[in-house]
């Protein structure tokens, strides 16, 4: 999933400092799950915006509406008919569902609550960490289902560098060296030859290196 | 065993500390409240396991927020005591008082007047 970490209150409170009438947008899906921009979050933001601006007594409407994605147009489109009571909305998605957003109502200021950080997984809850770039052109079937581009710091493909040391990566002790878990995983799968097997140069095009991505599938467009 | 405490505190009953959400601790402060304090049974005495600890953690979470919005984490406080420990009870309840008044009121409430 998409792992946001919520923005500080602080930058919320200054980037919404001119506006009166404020819908807080939560999305039901990756940002619920890292607890940083579902229904209870935009509850409790809301709760403190509003304490903010009463502090301040200053008369501010500030309502919460949570959509089940806000990377989708139906969704969307289900606030079309109250957008125009708000004259800005603090989205809590990631930064697909703020981009979307403000595609879609094109003269609504949309600012965002989140900070989006990187595709990840839940290890336990509290922590979570990252283990795919989105890259474009999968290896994983190689690499013992470890990614060496998402968590060799380096993004090396063939092996570890000098760097590695007792399992960790030289930049920090507490991130695991990628390839000594690939080689770990190789070994317990009895598939350590194919670690000897020269990774080609990887195709980075399907990378961010060539410009925003697009995925096309005419089999299933009506 | 007729303790006293203060009269303005109003109980809250709930099956557990556990079920005290961040939320109904921030909509307390929203609708006026001037301190929020939460009583639990002891750490490790809890009969959910970890109701008690989820508590506190979300008493935290308060504290956090309401010292960034300016209204002051003292005004909302964990405490822990056993069921058998009412003298106890009859203290905290003081403490959180004496607390609350030398705090003043809940100062959203002043914002609220002044925008009226």
């Amino acid at each position: 999933m998409i792992v946001a970490d919520r923005k500080p209150v602080e930058e919320i409170i200054e980037q919404i400092k001119d506006h009166d009438n404020i819908l807080i947008l939560g999305c039901n899906e990756c940002v619920t799950v890292c607890e940083a921009g579902g229904k209870k979050e935009v509850g409790v933001l809301a709760s403190a915006l509003r304490m903010h601006a009463m502090k301040a007594g200053r008369d501010v409407k500030i309502d919460e509406v949570t959509l089940e994605r806000q990377c989708d147009h139906e969704y969307l489109e289900e606030i079309r008919d109250r957008i125009d009571q708000y004259d800005a909305v603090v989205s809590l998605a990631c930064g697909v569902g703020v981009q979307f957003m403000a595609e879609k109502y094109h003269d609504m200021p949309i600012y965002p609550g989140v900070n989006t950080t990187f595709l990840g997984a839940t290890e336990k809850r509290g922590l979570w960490t990252e283990r795919c770039q989105a890259c474009g052109s999968c290896i994983l079937a190689r690499t013992g289902g470890i990614c060496p581009v998402a968590r060799c710091a380096k993004r090396l493909l063939n092996g570890p560098c000098g760097g590695s040391s007792k399992g960790s990566c030289e930049i920090n002790r507490e991130v695991d060296c990628a390839w000594q878990l690939i080689i770990d995983r190789l070994k317990a799968l009895g598939k350590l030859d194919e670690y000897e097997e020269i990774c080609p140069i990887k195709d980075w095009s399907t990378d961010r290196a060539g410009g925003p991505r697009k995925v096309v599938r005419e089999d299933v467009q009506l | 065993m007729r303790l006293n405490y203060p009269t303005d505190i109003r109980i809250v009953r709930v099956p557990c500390t556990g079920k005290v959400d961040l939320l109904h601790l921030l909509r307390a402060f929203e609708k006026g409240a001037d301190g929020v304090y939460v009583v639990g049974c002891m750490e490790g005495d809890c009969h959910f396991n970890s109701g008690n600890l989820r508590a506190r953690k979300r008493v935290e979470q308060a504290q956090a927020i309401l010292d960034t919005i300016g209204i002051g984490s003292q005004r909302v406080q964990m405490y822990n005591l056993s069921s058998g420990e009412g003298p106890l009870f009859a203290q905290y309840a003081t403490e959180m008082h004496t607390r609350i008044l030398e705090l003043g009121p809940n100062p959203i409430r002043a914002g609220r007047r002044e925008a009226a």
